[in-house]
């Protein structure tokens, strides 16, 4: 056992974990004041759920010994955990359940990301149940495809996702607006913000989380740890003056929201680089990354899909660009195979086609999934509409964020 | 000239201010306030095991507008039917008080009368 890679990828485990607190803090402050508590509970409940589901089944399917469909999916071999050994053997640096709590925080943040594209109208209940299958269907064989041996990663096709682009990002991005395709649009989408402190204190926590999810990929503490936290850094830092500064532009004002959205796309960009590009590469993933996401914000507000909180803007169209600039922007000595900028152009092939799978896969089954709840009697997506007038932290929590009327 | 001041659901609001503005008011003042009826306020959820407590007041949208005396019919129809949660109405939905008004002046132009509102 090393003690070194085991501080740091116990480190890195709670750092991911942060990240989900922080996307219900970022989240909740985009929304309405009324559906504030409703927006930060849908994170907080799918720590508690995917907790549960992955100790019972979620590993397992992901990361088990055998396939039930190979290269899709891995077996209930390890359910309950049983058989992964606590005790590290000769040749582990860890004990081998550290694995199973670094992939928990990825498999929590992700169902969580696509609650921003439902935010203010969804039923909590529904939500629950989603969650579950999700995991289930959705994101264990897309780990399985990139991680576990599947046929994206470095069994398969040799796709390069380092921390996860194409499972985490692009997987919700694809999944959020299926979602906000069946939900339908809010009654009275409002755009203003009620909290934008709650925003930036959100999207700062994220950014702190990042350090784990993108220098923790590398599962060990490392020259590859140290220069994927710095790509990080570098990307999310330009991708925020990026997007301040277009914004500056456009509308002459420099918005909070905007900026703390920018680091956001370009932390999500870097995820599937991290582990392959220098600084310079990660320069031009923030820049690709302010400019891309700022407009696919513009665009898909212009459109009638209400994807509430941008999810398939900044994650969907951010791992989209981040997986295939992974692919141009690849130093070989880093990632081990050449990138566009040193002449081939394979690899950004293999980026382009693997990304192309998983939005495909995401979109279908999470389309078929909630279109399956929609239409059981007692679940249904949708809260009525007044209850969506009244705010989903009465109706659904019967809370308030905030009560400050001084009365009993 | 009269002032309708109307207390209603803040979950109602953006549905009765429409209403109003069909209705024919061009402006309006509208405000959070918090107070009880009848009822002595509401049982309330404290999110800690499945205790409620009393709450003697509740949250509700103090909507003030001043409009014509011939106008009076048309906007407390409109309140009415805006404001009211389901066809027969809730104990709850709210209450609409009238009064005379004196006069308006516009502070910009130093006009008054009915041309002010």
């Amino acid at each position: 056992m090393d003690t070194g890679h085991t501080a740091w990828m116990l480190t890195a485990s709670a750092l991911v974990f942060f990240m989900t607190p922080g996307l219900a803090f970022f989240y909740g402050g985009l929304v309405r004041a009324k559906s504030l508590v409703n927006t930060i509970m849908l994170s907080f409940i799918t720590i508690g759920v995917v907790t549960v589901v992955w100790t019972l089944w979620g590993y397992s399917l992901a990361y088990g010994s055998g396939e039930l469909i190979p290269s899709f999916i891995a077996d209930f071999s390890l359910f309950g955990l049983n058989g992964v050994e606590m005790f590290s053997g000769e040749e582990d640096a860890i004990s081998p359940l550290y694995d199973v709590l670094f992939q928990m925080m990825f498999a929590i943040i992700t169902p969580a990301l696509i609650t921003g594209a439902f935010a203010e109208r969804f039923k909590f209940s529904t939500y629950l149940i989603f969650t579950v299958i999700w995991i289930t269907i959705v994101y264990a064989p897309v780990a399985h495809w990139v991680w576990g041996g599947g046929w994206i990663g470095a069994d398969g096709a040799g796709a390069l996702d380092f921390a996860g682009g194409t499972v985490i990002h692009i997987n919700a991005g694809a999944a959020a607006v299926a979602a906000a395709i069946l939900v339908g649009k809010r009654r009275n989408p409002g755009l203003q913000p009620n909290n934008v402190p709650y925003v930036i204190l959100g999207a700062s926590m994220l950014w702190f989380g990042w350090f784990g999810f993108n220098g923790g990929s590398a599962l060990a503490a490392d020259d590859y740890a140290v220069n994927a936290m710095l790509v990080t850094q570098i990307a999310a830092g330009t991708a925020a003056t990026v997007w301040g500064i277009i914004g500056m532009i456009t509308t002459g004002k420099i918005s909070g929201v905007g900026v703390a959205t920018g680091a956001v796309a370009g932390l999500v960009a870097i995820t599937p680089a991290a582990g392959a590009v220098n600084p310079l590469g990660a320069l031009a993933i923030g820049l690709g990354a302010g400019i891309l996401c700022y407009y696919a914000v513009e665009l898909i507000h212009k459109t009638n899909l209400d994807d509430a909180l941008d999810v398939f803007a900044v994650h969907g169209i951010g791992g989209i660009w981040g997986c295939i600039a992974t692919g141009i922007f690849a130093v070989e000595s880093i990632a081990g195979v050449k990138g566009l900028i040193d002449g081939s152009f394979s690899q950004v092939w293999i980026q382009i086609y693997t990304a192309v799978g998983t939005l495909a896969y995401s979109f279908i089954v999470s389309f078929v999934i909630l279109y399956v709840l929609d239409k059981i009697p007692g679940l249904g997506l949708r809260v009525d509409k007044n209850e969506e007038d009244q705010g989903l932290d009465l109706s659904a929590h019967g809370e308030q964020a905030v009560v400050n009327d001084g009365a009993n | 000239m009269i002032r309708i001041d109307a207390i209603i659901k803040p979950e109602r609001v953006n549905v009765v201010l429409e209403a109003m503005s069909e209705a024919g008011c061009t402006g309006f003042t509208y405000s959070n306030v918090t107070g009880r009826g009848n009822q002595d306020g509401v049982e309330v959820f404290t999110g800690r095991g499945s205790s409620t407590q009393n709450r003697s007041s509740v949250p509700k949208v103090l909507v003030t507008v001043v409009t014509e005396k011939s106008n009076q019919k048309k906007v407390v129809d409109a309140i009415i039917s805006a404001a009211r949660t389901n066809e027969e109405g809730q104990i709850g939905d709210g209450k609409i008080f009238i009064s005379e008004i004196s006069e308006v002046i516009r502070v910009r132009t130093g006009e008054s009368g009915e041309k002010a509102i």
